[in-house]
């Protein structure tokens, strides 16, 4: 009961192999240009590969090749597509919208108006049933947008870069929402941000000049990089922990204070992500701010741009050469590196 | 507001507007008034009225029901010799009526290309009623595959895309989202289609004759009654600036604005501040 797709396109440079368990998640990550909404819309059935083989749950997407021609539809597919833009169909209400999928599969006008109610409240929007798109707000339209896509039940749910083109306060709520509805779903989620892959993906695939270059387990993959691209993304630190009333305390018991939009409770987990760029390196404890300093060791120094990478197990910091040559920085020195609060934004997981 | 429009374009927009206005004003200033009721009631003027009505609205459901298919295919279809079908299907547009009701005449007449088999089916089309209709669909169809085509243009094929993506077959895509996205495009386009009826003049005349009650539409007995009755002629001339003015106002609502494609302004920009 998987999700295979095998399918090749000249005109994009595109070729891709990828398959799906049921339930998974991956996120597809890569530079612009890549061939990531290409591969959206060849499993939507939008664009029609020159080649190749799909199947999910035992029926064929389509199978294309020499003296073979099979081509499922994209309404007999199965495959919600959720786009950066919510595209809500401006004639109808919310509700209607919602209620369109199940009303095209032959479902009656009263049970579609329940299900849309059902996927509404799903997705904190009940309140919403009666407005018209123009008069919701970009993290409205887009959970509407969402409920409508998840109300069809599809058998893999596809979503282009659902975040990107919401505000900073709309995306974390918008986050935690996908994260879920998409428990225990199968679905393709194409992204910018390596944290929708961290929050939302049990697995990664990073997509360059059509092909995919990489795909593993989310961590590993941001771990261990072997991709330009995900080496770039991999950057972020990012410390997994409990959530504290200050922030997140870590495994090793280190103590991240940070920013957070969502309101935190503690106990439950989280991940505390800043950038290397925000993070400073002295020899001895450093004075003013006592929060956010760890006494680390070097394990590792590496050049990065025209910076140096100070790399201290799982966290980075970047320098400059003169400032890594002034502190002597070699692996094996014992460091402090110090964050300021406002650099780190804290995550519920 | 800024408009940006340089004092000398406003300039030559009035100019333009009063060649436009001119005429109609000289020919109210023509108008015999004590005379005007009788000579818009008597017999022949209503029949005349009643047959343009009635035409007009028979072909503008026909321009619909080819003319919606027509802008279909090619607003969004791609297809060898698309191109060549558009030159053709705007080729009335160009064409004088006149030329256009000759070619009904070969294609339709008794001694035409299908006149002879339709006549076995019993059917005579040259000169009757149904030949109005047919010549004043065949000029009128363009306005309506030229409006509607860019209205569907400019409202692009993406919720069309997410609409199939959400299970709806091409049928039930087309009627509960493309239709209702294009209304205003397909309206004012119905409208125009109208109006262009209304004023069928040439093909009328040269594939169905000016019978009176069967093909004479109000612009025949204009032009037949300005021989004899100057009169009659400016007030029937009035009277179908009036149908046309109250028609097209009280529909056409003019193009879209830039960009919304003729729907309901939605910009789909997200708002920075969430309600």
């Amino acid at each position: 009961m998987t999700f295979t797709l095998d399918a090749a396109l000249a005109a994009r440079r595109f070729e891709v192999s990828l398959s799906l368990a049921p339930g998974e998640t991956v996120a597809v990550l890569g530079p612009n240009g890549a061939g990531k909404s290409t591969l959206l819309s060849v499993v939507a059935g939008l664009l029609r590969p020159d080649t190749g083989r799909s199947e999910v749950n035992g029926r064929v997407l389509f199978e294309l090749g020499p003296g073979v021609h099979t081509w499922t539809a994209p309404h007999r597919r199965g495959t919600a597509l959720l786009a950066q833009d919510p595209l809500l169909f401006p004639h109808l209400s919310a509700l209607e919208n919602v209620a369109f999928g199940p009303r095209s599969a032959g479902v009656p006008k009263r049970e579609a108006r329940e299900a849309a109610r059902h996927w509404l409240a799903e997705v904190d929007a009940a309140d919403l049933a009666d407005r018209r798109p123009e008069e919701l707000s970009g993290g409205q339209a887009q959970r509407v947008a969402a409920a409508r896509a998840l109300a069809v039940d599809p058998e893999v749910l596809l979503l282009d870069e659902p975040l990107s083109a919401l505000d900073i306060h709309a995306a974390p709520l918008l986050r935690r929402l996908l994260k879920r509805v998409l428990a225990g779903r199968r679905a393709i989620i194409v992204t910018h941000d390596v944290l929708d892959a961290y929050m939302l993906a049990d697995r990664v695939i990073v997509m360059e000049e059509g092909r995919i270059t990489e795909d593993g387990p989310t961590r590993e993959v941001l771990r261990r990089p072997r991709s330009r691209f995900a080496a770039g993304l991999a950057g972020l630190n990012l410390v997994s922990g409990t959530v504290t009333p200050a922030g997140i305390r870590s495994g090793e018991g280190l103590e991240f204070a940070g920013q957070h939009d969502a309101p935190l409770v503690a106990g439950q987990a989280g991940v505390a992500a800043f950038p290397p760029s925000a993070v400073s390196v002295f020899l001895s404890e450093a004075h003013g701010s006592p929060r956010n300093s760890f006494r680390v060791t070097v394990t590792d120094l590496e050049p990065h741009g025209d910076q140096i990478r100070v790399r201290a197990g799982e966290l980075s910091a970047d320098v400059t050469p003169a400032a890594s040559a002034d502190l002597g920085l070699a692996p094996g020195l014992e460091v402090y590196f110090v964050v300021k609060a406002a650099a780190v934004s804290i995550y519920p997981s | 507001m800024y408009t940006g429009i340089p004092r000398w374009v406003a300039a030559i927009a009035a100019v333009g507007a009063l060649f436009v206005l001119l005429p109609l004003a000289a020919m109210l200033g023509r108008v015999n008034w004590q005379q005007f009721i009788p000579l818009i009631t008597s017999e022949s003027s209503l029949t005349a009225l009643g047959l343009s009505l009635r035409t007009a609205a028979a072909s503008t459901v026909l321009c619909v029901l080819f003319g919606v298919p027509l802008a279909l295919v090619l607003a969004r279809g791609d297809f060898p010799g698309q191109r060549l079908l558009r030159s053709l299907v705007l080729l009335p547009l160009v064409l004088p009526p006149v030329v256009g009701g000759i070619a009904l005449l070969y294609a339709f007449g008794r001694q035409g290309l299908l006149g002879q088999t339709l006549e076995i089916a019993g059917l005579r089309i040259a000169f009757t009623t149904t030949a109005v209709i047919l010549a004043q669909t065949f000029v009128a169809l363009p306005f309506l595959v030229v409006s509607l085509e860019g209205a569907l243009r400019s409202a692009g094929s993406r919720y069309e895309a997410v609409a199939a993506t959400l299970g709806a077959r091409p049928t039930t895509v087309l009627r509960r989202v493309t239709l209702p996205l294009v209304l205003p495009g397909l309206a004012s386009g119905a409208v125009l289609s109208f109006a262009r009826s209304l004023g069928e003049f040439g093909a009328t005349l040269t594939f169905a004759g000016s019978l009176q009650g069967v093909t004479r539409t109000l612009p025949l007995e204009i032009y037949l009654q300005r021989e004899t009755d100057a009169d009659a002629a400016v007030a029937l001339s009035l009277l179908l600036v009036v149908v046309a003015v109250v028609v097209v106002g009280l529909s056409y609502r003019g193009p879209a604005p830039a960009g919304s494609g003729g729907r309901p302004a939605h910009s789909g920009v997200p708002e920075r501040v969430p309600a």
